[in-house]
């Protein structure tokens, strides 16, 4: 196919988009953006409610914003200005619902196939065996989507999306329901998809740790907006804004109030609000009166079941596990204080030390582990 | 005797249910795909027959389709005779008569189809045309079988729009419902009696077997996310 260079070819996604909610003078909810993306996957990072399916939707064309433009390259899918608005099926957007959308009445194969309406029989044979097979689903061809497990699902309608060669991949939280060995799979396969054909991929997803697994880059939506963007590693490991950490899944964050600061030694000490519970964190210039907030990663706490002596440090805290639940390959356990701390554990570790709910132990906590943000209110930008 | 009232009954029916068909496709599809503010005004319209006596029904379509109106005349002056007292007058009110009974079960399908398939398919390049023949139609297959068979069904059994535009002409609007008053009037009961019989099994043939085939159409009962 002659133009293919053209359809595939490493064009930035623009999109400003502006929709409003809800009518009357009533605070209504409202959508603001404008960003670009390169060809490659970008994470749209943020809480439920921050308006990341509305985005996915304007620029599929299911939506139309109030105002704004939508392009892809040189080609203008939408613009309030120019009064451009293609509909969805004009739009070569490919799109992969959080509900899959797979057509229940049709086998996998004819699921795929039903993009390409418009090719010869002979370009759409290969494009279906391609695609069957790089997603590892050609054995599956003749059953039905309710005859097949829900990853198999997931890389039948990621190859139905796929196999029209979209200009630009959009992809609704597609992975959520799935364990992680399966989602790492899925993840595979769709990075060396997209090392053939290079094309914008916008990831929608609230987990923390998809981003590490796919983002080139990612963009942080609270309440209708973009509040930050950039590299993951960026965003994530350094946020300076509250709303971000919170966001970026600080599962522990405490309101505190400053006690002392040691400042030879680089630290200060602050008291959990509410609490007699003391942590020493790094030394920021902070007026006494000012709020404090503290961010801890669950990740970073460590737990000991004897009292630990010897250690580097500086924060060793008391206190009971009042509840431990497993999630995956994971167990979190909430752990009582005089104030409440979420602490991730492996399997392992619960089962040699070993931990169940009402066991007596030690949080330790680094120092540096703890995040200073400044004052509790909310974020302006 | 019978057997004249039978054909021309069935012919009433097959005509009648095939026309309802294509005219409740599209109407069914508008109805719920529509987002006119309207909309409301058409659906009240379209279930009048329901709740109309038939007798309401065929006073006002033999004054429509008589000679004092511009359709009658117009029929008249096209044709050379009248619409009312024929088969095609028949046929004419026997579809506004029976056109909730295929238009609301078909409505009712398309608007169940889960949105996001149609949301899927438009992304997937699908006109709206492709999407109604590939997806809103096979999932909502039981749906218009139903509309098919009980329009079909409910002509057969119809009698006060026939009575009042049809009259009661053996070979050209005697239907076997009206055959059957005719001999009930006459106190011939016997005859009465196989008519009856007969149009009764045929009407429950014809909905057990609608009936049968609803349940191995499984799609619209999908249960899947």
């Amino acid at each position: 196919m002659s133009s293919r260079e053209e359809v595939t070819g490493a064009t930035a996604l623009h999109a400003k988009i502006r929709k409003r909610f809800g009518s009357d003078g009533r605070a209504a909810f409202q959508v603001d953006v404008e960003f670009e993306t390169p060809a490659g996957i970008t994470i749209l990072f943020g809480a439920s409610g921050a308006g990341k399916t509305t985005i996915l939707e304007c620029i599929a064309g299911l939506q139309t914003p109030n105002e704004g433009s939508v392009r892809v390259g040189e080609v203008s899918l939408f613009d309030s200005a120019d009064e451009i608005d293609l509909p969805p099926n004009r739009r070569q957007v490919g799109y992969l619902f959080q509900t899959l959308a797979l057509f229940p009445h049709m086998s996998v194969e004819q699921n795929v196939r039903y993009g390409l309406a418009s090719l010869s029989e002979e370009e759409r044979e290969g494009r279906v065996s391609d695609v069957l097979n790089s997603f590892h689903i050609a054995e599956l061809a003749r059953r039905r989507p309710a005859e097949i497990s829900g990853g198999e699902r997931q890389r039948v309608a990621l190859a139905r999306t796929l196999v029209t060669r979209p200009r630009v991949l959009l992809l609704d939280e597609p992975l959520t329901a799935l364990d992680v060995v399966t989602k790492a799979r899925i993840v595979e396969d769709l990075r060396a998809w997209n090392q053939r054909f290079r094309i914008p991929i916008l990831y929608v997803t609230h987990d923390r740790s998809e981003v590490f697994a796919l983002a080139e880059q990612m963009l942080v939506l609270s309440k209708g907006r973009i509040i930050a963007q950039g590299l993951p590693q960026d965003v994530l490991h350094r946020p300076e804004l509250e709303s971000v950490a919170q966001l970026a899944g600080f599962e522990n964050v405490f309101d505190c109030t400053l006690a002392k600061r040691h400042t030879e030694q680089g630290t200060m000490a602050c008291r959990i609000a509410g609490s007699q519970v003391m942590l020493e964190v790094p030394l920021t210039r902070v007026d006494a009166e000012q709020a404090l907030r503290v961010g801890i990663r669950a990740g970073d706490i460590l737990v000991s079941v004897v009292p630990p002596q010897g250690l580097s440090a500086r924060n060793v805290i008391a206190g009971v596990i009042t509840s431990l639940e497993q999630r995956d390959v994971m167990f979190i356990a909430r752990v009582y204080c005089g104030a409440t701390f979420e602490v991730h554990l492996t399997p392992g570790a619960v089962r040699s030390l070993p931990l169940v709910t009402g066991s007596q132990v030690w949080l330790v906590i680094k120092t540096y582990s703890c995040l200073v943000l400044q004052g509790s209110g909310q974020m302006e930008i | 005797m019978i057997v004249q009232a039978l054909a021309l009954t069935l012919r009433l029916a097959v005509v009648v249910s095939f026309l309802l068909l294509l005219i409740s496709l599209p109407l069914a599809y508008w109805l719920a795909f529509s987002r006119w503010r309207g909309k409301f005004l058409a659906e009240a319209v379209v279930s009048l027959p329901i709740v109309l006596p038939p007798t309401v029904l065929g006073f006002y379509l033999l004054v429509a389709l008589g000679p004092a109106s511009p359709i009658g005349r117009g029929y008249q002056a096209l044709t050379g005779h009248g619409l009312a007292f024929t088969f095609t007058g028949l046929v004419i009110g026997s579809v506004i008569y029976s056109l909730p009974f295929s238009v609301q079960p078909m409505t009712t399908a398309f608007a169940s189809v889960d949105r996001e398939l149609l949301d899927a398919s438009a992304i997937l390049g699908a006109s709206r045309w492709r999407t109604f023949w590939r997806v809103i139609l096979p999932l909502s297959f039981s749906g218009v079988l139903t509309g098919f068979v009980l329009s079909f069904a409910h002509t057969l059994g119809e009698f006060g729009v026939v009575l009042m535009i049809g009259g009661n002409i053996p070979g050209a609007t005697q239907t076997v419902s009206i055959l059957i008053y005719d001999q009930v009037q006459a106190l011939n009961y016997s005859l009465a009696n196989i008519t009856a019989l007969l149009l009764l099994a045929l009407c429950l043939v014809l909905l057990t077997l609608l009936y049968a085939l609803r349940r191995y159409n499984r799609w619209s009962l999908w249960e899947w996310h």
